[in-house]
């Protein structure tokens, strides 16, 4: 379209005055029903790509429920670190405020002693430990230790307290001592009628937390956990011991001689009990190193410190060889040092592969593409043969082909070439894995090479030759680079391929052959650490992204062509 | 009137406890299992018999044990367990405990006392390392060598797998820590009871690794408890560790010039564990499942097809012989006294804590 603003001011129908026409009402262009074309443009094309968008919907939502949200999910799990503040409320907050030197204040003991109390009666406290574990050997034991052992500390109080008086240990009494009375009568109407429908949930008395804070918190817990978690009748439930520990703390830190309440005397009572001499106590410090002698000591709860904020970054430093301490990233100890390694020789062997599948392939498309139909398709079958062939098979083939008492160290030494003694090492090793994924990669490479291969045509070859080209220079100058868009589908497919791949290294890589996903798969099924094979898997994928752009810049994804 | 509800609930209560059993039961039940001559041996000694005591329930196997922790705690996470019972490893099934993914259970509830009375727990003893574990039979981590490849002098203890002179060629051991580690600090001098006293230290570790690193060049690392007795058949290794179970069938089954380096074997055990979170009718399935196949008589045929010994004290005596090979089995069994004259046992605890940081060292030393 011309501009219209030039200098020649003709009058007429001419298209430049139709335009200036157009512009000087100043209104948009007009559609034939009358609304903006602009508009009713869109509108239309919006149209349009609803109903491709409609078209598509159902294989959109699939590859998202099935393919993008899993692992979406699972690296995410690489940052995750919920289960430390979720399980240790009190204590990480209490070790907020600690400096990290020396030992904690005993507020994060008695802290921790009601966390872990709760955790244990949720069967938590060990899956923590084990969270814990890959940060600081020992945390899995202690955990599961502590989870059984403190409960001592509250057994002591809760046995004294029921000796003094049976009701401390009974549901009743003290649900009307916590409870707000007009709760207390809607549970106990719920009850009568058979306990049919929703539990009422609980609700603390008032006042009370201002004499009793803590009973008041973890009474209050201690009813949550009862009537949502077990779904029990808390009036059938009598408290257990860490709200005894609790009652014991107010008792002895607090003035209750004001309460007029229900069970007033008997609250009055157990008051004059903890202020008798005779009383027996424990402290929070004694009852830890009781359980065990490593909670005295710093670094478990500077691990707790480190890894109580919600997101972490230590799942991502420990797959690059580094880890979070208290003073700040470190690289971890030489003799630990293995996933910058298994990288490199990831990216390394994958390349090898690539560029062997290629040499190996490229001839073997190239006479397919030449043969005529009846041949190429023979041949075809016997390189889609092994391809239909069970993995494992021919895995465990190579094994009986490459191992020392194999096929081809027995044909060598038979031939003389290699004495009995000191036969080849073909397998367990970095080049057992290249050859036998090699070969199981070949028809990767093979099948886009061969597609476009036979979609040369073979005029153009015949036009060079009799244009005056030898035959190296037809191949190089005209045929192979028509050749290229194959051999870049097939690289790709073959190298993305194997750099996730693990069942052949696993098989016949030994120790130097085996890959990152190795690894990976390591800590998916046998360690566990979800956290540190979502990291490893988050840089690999990062990694193949990386590569990929870099293709796209320097040879074009444009050039790639699968059939 | 609140008297005589209460009556009736009772009432209620004990016919439907009576009537449980017999209608409440789910009629499919899924079992976990490790494949192969294991899963077989469980399948005539313990799933025929009861599929003939109750036409009406179907049992399928999904041999998925050697993957159970990762898929039970994905199942978990999915909300949807589909397995009703569990075989793992002892150490398996301490984690699925500690991780709230296995159901504890109380033993003299859920299994069936021995025939002269003795309850379930006292029956059964130590073997139940952990309160989710229902223990089935103990099998241990041994050495097989080839008797014509190790020269005129067989080797009778364990420390042979570090003699590159005695014993010249490659062995095989596991790709892990467990095991190895112990063997080289006990063949590095350490007394056996001091073991996880030294490992527990770094020092402790590097001599182990260090011990590792003298024979590392001649050895082939497995992963699958079938690759030893490959390596065994083919001449590929001199000797090796592996299950015993797998050392019987080569040696027994198969024929092959390989023997039994019984020395410092390493005990385990395996087991049932019933996941959490199963429904009424599956868990009162399985739980009548279970009562029957750990019964002394269910353990004691179980080791007619495969040489593992049974994890109950009164199955010992039961013990007779093989179902097609008909040898005695006893000799066998790694609990029998010949066999058992110097032996260790899989410490839970310690590979527990320290599985992940010596693993780590482990690994970074094997890829060096």
């Amino acid at each position: 379209m011309s501009d219209a603003t030039g200098p020649d001011t003709f009058d007429g129908p001419t298209p430049d005055n139709a335009l200036r026409q157009a512009q000087k009402t100043s209104g948009p262009m007009l559609a034939a029903d009358g609304t903006p074309l602009k508009k009713s443009l869109s509108r239309a094309l919006r149209r349009q790509k609803m109903r491709a968008l409609m078209l598509i919907a159902p294989l959109l939502l699939f590859v998202l429920i099935t393919f993008i949200a899993p692992i979406a999910d699972m690296l995410f799990r690489s940052v995750e670190n919920q289960i430390v503040s979720e399980t240790l409320p009190l204590t990480t907050e209490e070790l907020g405020s600690w400096d990290g030197e020396g030992m904690p204040p005993e507020a994060a003991f008695e802290a921790a002693y009601y966390d872990i109390f709760l955790a244990a009666e949720r069967k938590e406290h060990t899956r923590l430990g084990t969270r814990l574990n890959y940060e600081l050997t020992g945390a899995s034991s202690l955990f599961r230790k502590s989870g059984r052992g403190l409960d001592d500390i509250g057994e002591v109080y809760q046995d004294q307290f029921e000796d003094l008086d049976e009701n401390w240990d009974e549901a009743l009494p003290w649900l009307e001592l916590m409870g707000d009375p007009e709760w207390l009568a809607e549970q106990q109407e719920w009850v009568a009628e058979g306990e049919e429908g929703r539990q009422p949930s609980f609700e603390l008395s008032e006042g009370t937390a201002d004499i009793l804070p803590r009973t008041a918190r973890e009474f209050a817990v201690f009813a949550e956990y009862t009537q949502d978690e077990e779904r029990d009748n808390l009036l059938d439930e009598e408290p257990w011991s860490a709200v005894h520990t609790a009652l014991y703390q107010d008792l002895s830190s607090g003035d209750v001689s004001s309460y007029s309440g229900p069970r007033a005397d008997m609250l009055q009572a157990a008051a004059a009990l903890v202020a008798s001499p005779d009383f027996e106590t424990v402290s929070f410090l004694d009852g830890f190193e009781e359980v065990d002698e490593d909670w005295m000591e710093p670094p478990i709860w500077r691990t707790i410190k480190l890894y109580s904020p919600n997101y972490t970054s230590g799942y991502f430093l420990n797959s690059i060889d580094m880890q979070l301490t208290p003073d700040g990233i470190e690289a971890r100890p030489e003799n630990q040092q293995i996933y910058m390694l298994l990288f490199q020789r990831t990216l390394f062997m994958s390349l090898v592969i690539t560029f062997s599948c290629i040499l190996l392939g490229y001839p073997v498309a190239y006479i397919l593409s030449n043969l005529p139909m009846r041949s190429a398709n023979l041949l075809m079958i016997l390189v889609l043969l092994p391809f239909w062939t069970s993995l494992l098979v021919r895995t465990s083939a190579w094994k009986v082909m490459l191992q020392q008492q194999g096929v081809i160290n027995d044909v060598l030494v038979w031939i003389g070439l290699v004495a009995d003694d000191s036969r080849l090492t073909m397998i367990n090793n970095q080049f057992g894995t290249i050859v036998a994924m090699t070969h199981i990669l070949l028809p990767f490479m093979i099948l886009p090479m061969y597609s476009v291969m036979s979609t040369i045509p073979p005029s153009y070859v015949r036009a060079a030759k009799s244009l005056g080209a030898t035959n190296w220079t037809t191949f190089w100058r005209v045929y192979f680079p028509q050749s290229i868009p194959g051999i870049g589908a097939g690289s790709i497919l073959v190298f993305i391929l194997s750099i996730g791949y693990y069942i052949t290294p696993e098989i016949v890589g030994g120790t130097t052959g085996t890959f990152i996903s190795n690894r990976i798969a390591y800590h998916i099924s046998s360690s566990l650490n979800w956290g540190l094979a979502a990291a490893l898997g988050a840089i690999l994928l990062a990694v193949v992204l990386i590569l990929y752009w870099a293709y796209d810049r320097i040879v074009g994804i444009d050039n790639v062509k699968l059939g | 009137m609140k008297l005589t509800k209460t009556l009736m609930a009772s009432t209620a209560l004990t016919v439907a406890a009576g009537a449980v059993a017999a209608q409440d039961m789910a009629d499919s039940m899924t079992l976990v299992s490790w494949g192969g001559a294991y899963q077989a041996s469980q399948d005539n000694a313990y799933a025929k018999p009861y599929a003939e005591m109750h036409p009406e329930v179907s049992i399928s196997w999904d041999e998925s044990s050697n993957e159970a922790v990762a898929k039970l705690r994905a199942m978990n996470e999915a909300g949807n367990i589909t397995w009703d019972l569990v075989d793992v490893v002892a150490s398996d099934a301490m984690r699925l405990c500690d991780e709230g993914l296995a159901m504890e259970y109380d033993p003299d509830e859920l299994l069936a006392e021995a025939p002269d009375g003795t309850s379930a727990e006292d029956d059964f003893g130590d073997m139940i390392v952990s309160d989710c574990f229902i223990p089935q039979i103990v099998y241990s981590t041994t050495v097989g060598y080839r008797t014509d490849l190790v020269g005129d002098t067989a080797p009778t203890d364990i420390c042979a797998i570090f003699d590159l002179e005695a014993y010249p060629g490659k062995r095989s051991l596991e790709k892990r820590p467990i095991n190895n580690m112990e063997w080289a600090l006990y063949c590095d001098g350490v007394a056996k009871e001091d073991i996880y006293d030294v490992l527990e230290t770094a020092e402790g570790q590097d001599q182990a690794l260090a011990k590792l690193d003298t024979i590392k060049d001649n050895v082939v690392w497995w992963s699958a408890g079938a690759d030893t007795p490959q390596l065994l058949a083919d001449g590929e290794v001199i000797m090796g560790s592996t299950y015993n179970g797998r050392l019987f069938s080569v040696i027994e089954e198969q024929d092959q010039p390989v023997a039994m380096l019984w020395d410092m074997q390493v005990f385990d055990l395996d087991g049932w564990i019933i996941p959490t979170g199963l429904p009424e009718d599956r868990l009162a399935r399985v739980k009548d499942f279970v009562k029957f196949a750990t019964d002394t008589q269910r353990l004691a045929d179980q080791a007619a097809y495969i040489s593992y010994g049974p994890a109950r004290q009164s199955s010992a005596p039961l013990v007779g012989q093989h179902a097609e090979l008909g040898i005695e089995m006893a000799q066998h069994m790694p609990t029998d006294p010949e066999n058992a004259s110097n032996t260790l046992l899989y410490n839970y605890e310690f590979w527990a804590d320290y599985r992940d940081d010596i693993d780590a060292k482990f690994q970074a030393w094997l890829a060096q």
